[in-house]
């Protein structure tokens, strides 16, 4: 992938004056040059995914014992990796169905509750005159910056142990067990959410036209009405743009779901299980390529439909600053 | 073959409570809203009527309490933040200060701990390679790329095609990769496509990932292959966002496209570059899970924030644990003050 660039200079260094032939003749070189790069980087980008994609639908043995690319000279197409990994129950097998739901349970709840409450702490930071809300909002944009590791160790022994100040219990210990550990998981998600969503939303709802808020108050609208139904509607982009990002993060999440949501099939996501899998099962090929199919079509889904929302929230979130 | 849809039902169960608690908070919090102040209101207006009724003097008008709207707007947020985040980050601080089960003071221990053994010395160079190396290789890349296909025929799908990554996790791009590089012995035909090309070209296959230092170039490449559609989309925004006349202007005077992408297109793009490696520097300062799922930390490829959790979370070392989460953390600051006051020039200039 670096070697492309040298290719790229070499092209488009020769460039002169485009006004003799052969500067024509070069600045049609370079063109071709340059189309040729960018299809050398997409092929690169895509090929590991479409080997991993052809792979998941061959026969194991096959899978084992020869490249994918022979697929193209030897077709043998099987669905059984996919039965296999998703249904299978014996211990080796992926049992993949069960995290699939398990992934499912931890990001719907996970993406609605910081959506939410960000919005009204947005709404409030752009139009609600109080003191001290310039340092409110920069407190939390603030803590954009602390790496989630920050939090871990004591949330989790907030989590199991409570807390307790000078031998008085200030909150007791949350003591869950099986399903209920989701709640854990939404937990510890919407609060590591929150910072980034607050500065997101605070983008664009401070962005809204002054009038429009004014002549609202004037109405005698309250806070709350404004909020619901002139604010929300109109910030359905925004929250579309977040409500993505947050998906894509929580399904995809690893570190957070292996300290807080337990490793068993009764709340693990399908992340843990693949890594898993791929740590103990590493040679087993047909389970891990279905896995990892299976793993990655919802992001993908999402990603494909709403890619403008995805991009529009990507672009205000780090650009604007 | 008999998945059982009994046993996911708790499952469901729960999902299901986690949606009537949503509902619940913040449909409660904004009815409680709506109800309050319109009850206050309407016994405001039985107090004027009364009042002017018996022809006593009217009441004093209220301010609308504008602060305590916010009070309830911002509750849910600040009351999370303080107990997920504030609290347990001071907390963290000082567990850093302390033993492996958080018994005992140990003043700075950790931290020599950190600094002098050797395996966690080589977890930090390591890091140091993949902050150093990332943001700078994904962002030229996807710089190059974006200036590429700026006005190509096929502009949306190339882009998607290099964007897709983004929607993969890292566990699942780690898996696509680790089939990339398999293995098979010499005699046997190889599965993995670099070990296939490098066999075609004559060469003997390789454990990669087995190999130190190369196996961390390997991983490298996969964060990479995630990020530099991030860093091709938000460039090839700010590329579109040159004023065209600029570019008319160049083009006028007989600029040529090397020219050009130095003296306009580059500078013309500069505060988003500065964006994209700023975001770049602070995701692989965290990168955790491809090192996890590739290789676990094994044959010398560990990095601070799985080193991190094997402290803490596998062999119980909450010291030490809490020691490298802030050393990550520490790592972040001067990142960040890096680009707010790089924003600031921006607002002034």
């Amino acid at each position: 992938m670096t070697t492309t660039t040298p290719t790229l200079a070499t092209g488009t260094q020769a460039t002169d004056q485009p006004k003799t032939r052969v500067a024509r003749v070069r600045k049609r070189l370079n063109s071709r040059t340059a189309t040729l790069v960018s299809i050398v980087i997409a092929l690169v980008w895509t090929i590991p995914t479409f080997g991993l994609f052809i792979s998941s639908f061959r026969p194991e043995d096959q899978i084992k014992t020869t490249g994918w690319w022979t697929f193209f000279t030897n077709p043998q197409f099987t669905l059984e990796n996919y039965q296999e990994v998703l249904f299978g129950r014996s211990s080796s097998s992926g049992q993949l169905a069960s995290y699939f739901i398990n992934s499912l349970a931890i990001t719907i709840p996970s993406v609605l509750f910081p959506l939410a409450f960000a919005a009204l702490a947005a709404y409030a930071l752009a139009w609600i005159n109080f003191r001290g809300r310039d340092w409110v909002y920069i407190a939390i944009f603030a803590m954009q910056i602390v790496p989630l590791q920050m939090a871990l160790v004591p949330l989790l022994s907030f989590f199991s142990n409570g807390v307790t100040l000078a031998g008085v219990t200030l909150l007791p210990a949350w003591d869950l067990d099986g399903a209920q550990k989701f709640a854990q998981v939404w937990f510890a998600h919407t609060c590591f959410a929150l910072p980034f969503a607050v500065f997101l939303l605070h983008n664009f709802i401070s962005q809204l036209p002054r009038d429009l808020m004014e002549a609202a108050r004037v109405d005698g609208a309250t806070h709350p009405k404004i909020f619901r139904t002139i604010v929300l509607p109109l910030i359905t982009p925004a929250l579309a743009a977040f409500g993505i990002f947050q998906f894509l993060w929580v399904w995809n999440d690893l570190l957070v779901a292996l300290i807080f949501a337990g490793g068993g099939d009764e709340t693990a996501p399908l992340t843990v299980r693949l890594a898993e899998l791929a740590g103990t099962r590493g040679n087993e090929w047909q389970r891990l390529t279905a896995g990892a199919f299976v793993s990655i079509v919802v992001p993908l889904l999402v990603f494909l439909s709403l890619q403008r929302y995805f991009v529009r929230g990507l672009l205000a979130g780090s650009v604007k600053g | 073959m008999n998945f059982d849809f009994a046993d996911e039902s708790p499952k469901l169960m729960m999902l299901l409570w986690g949606l009537v608690a949503f509902v619940a908070v913040v449909g409660g919090l904004l009815l409680l809203l709506d109800v309050v102040p319109s009850w206050f209101a309407r016994r405001r207006e039985a107090q004027l009527i009364a009042a002017s009724a018996s022809g006593a003097p009217l009441p004093r008008r209220t301010k609308p309490r504008e602060g305590l709207f916010a009070l309830f707007f911002l509750l849910p947020t600040v009351l999370l933040l303080i107990v997920g985040l504030v609290v347990p980050a001071i907390r963290t601080t000082l567990l850093s200060f302390m033993d492996g089960n958080s018994q005992n003071w140990v003043g700075l221990d950790n931290y020599v701990w950190m600094f002098t053994e050797n395996s966690i010395v080589r977890v930090l160079l390591n890091t140091l390679v993949w902050v150093l190396l990332v943001p700078l290789v994904a962002t030229a890349i996807g710089l190059l790329y974006a200036v590429m296909v700026d006005r190509a025929r096929f502009e949306a799908l190339a882009k998607s095609l290099i964007f897709m990554p983004m929607a993969i996790s890292f566990v699942g791009a780690s898996i696509i990769w680790k089939f990339v590089y398999a293995y098979r012995g010499d005699e046997q035909e190889q599965i993995g496509l670099l070990n296939q090309i490098v066999v075609s070209l004559g060469g003997e296959p390789k454990q990669w990932l087995l190999d130190s230092p190369l196996n961390t170039l390997l991983l490298i490449v996969i964060m990479v292959w995630i990020q530099a559609g991030f860093a091709m989309v938000v460039l090839s925004a700010a590329i579109k966002a040159i004023p065209a006349d600029i570019v008319e202007a160049a083009r006028l005077d007989g600029v040529s496209p090397w020219q050009m992408f130095w003296q306009i297109t580059l500078p013309s793009i500069r505060p988003a570059l500065i964006v994209v490696v700023v975001t770049l520097s602070i995701a692989t300062l965290k990168v955790f899970d491809i090192v996890r799922t590739s290789t676990n930390g094994n044959y010398d490829t560990s990095v601070i924030a799985n080193e991190m959790y094997n402290q803490a979370f596998r062999y119980g070392q909450n010291g030490q644990g809490s020691a490298l989460a802030v050393f990550l953390f520490v790592l972040v600051i001067p990142i960040v003050i890096y680009q707010i006051r790089n924003l600031r020039q921006q607002r002034e200039g």
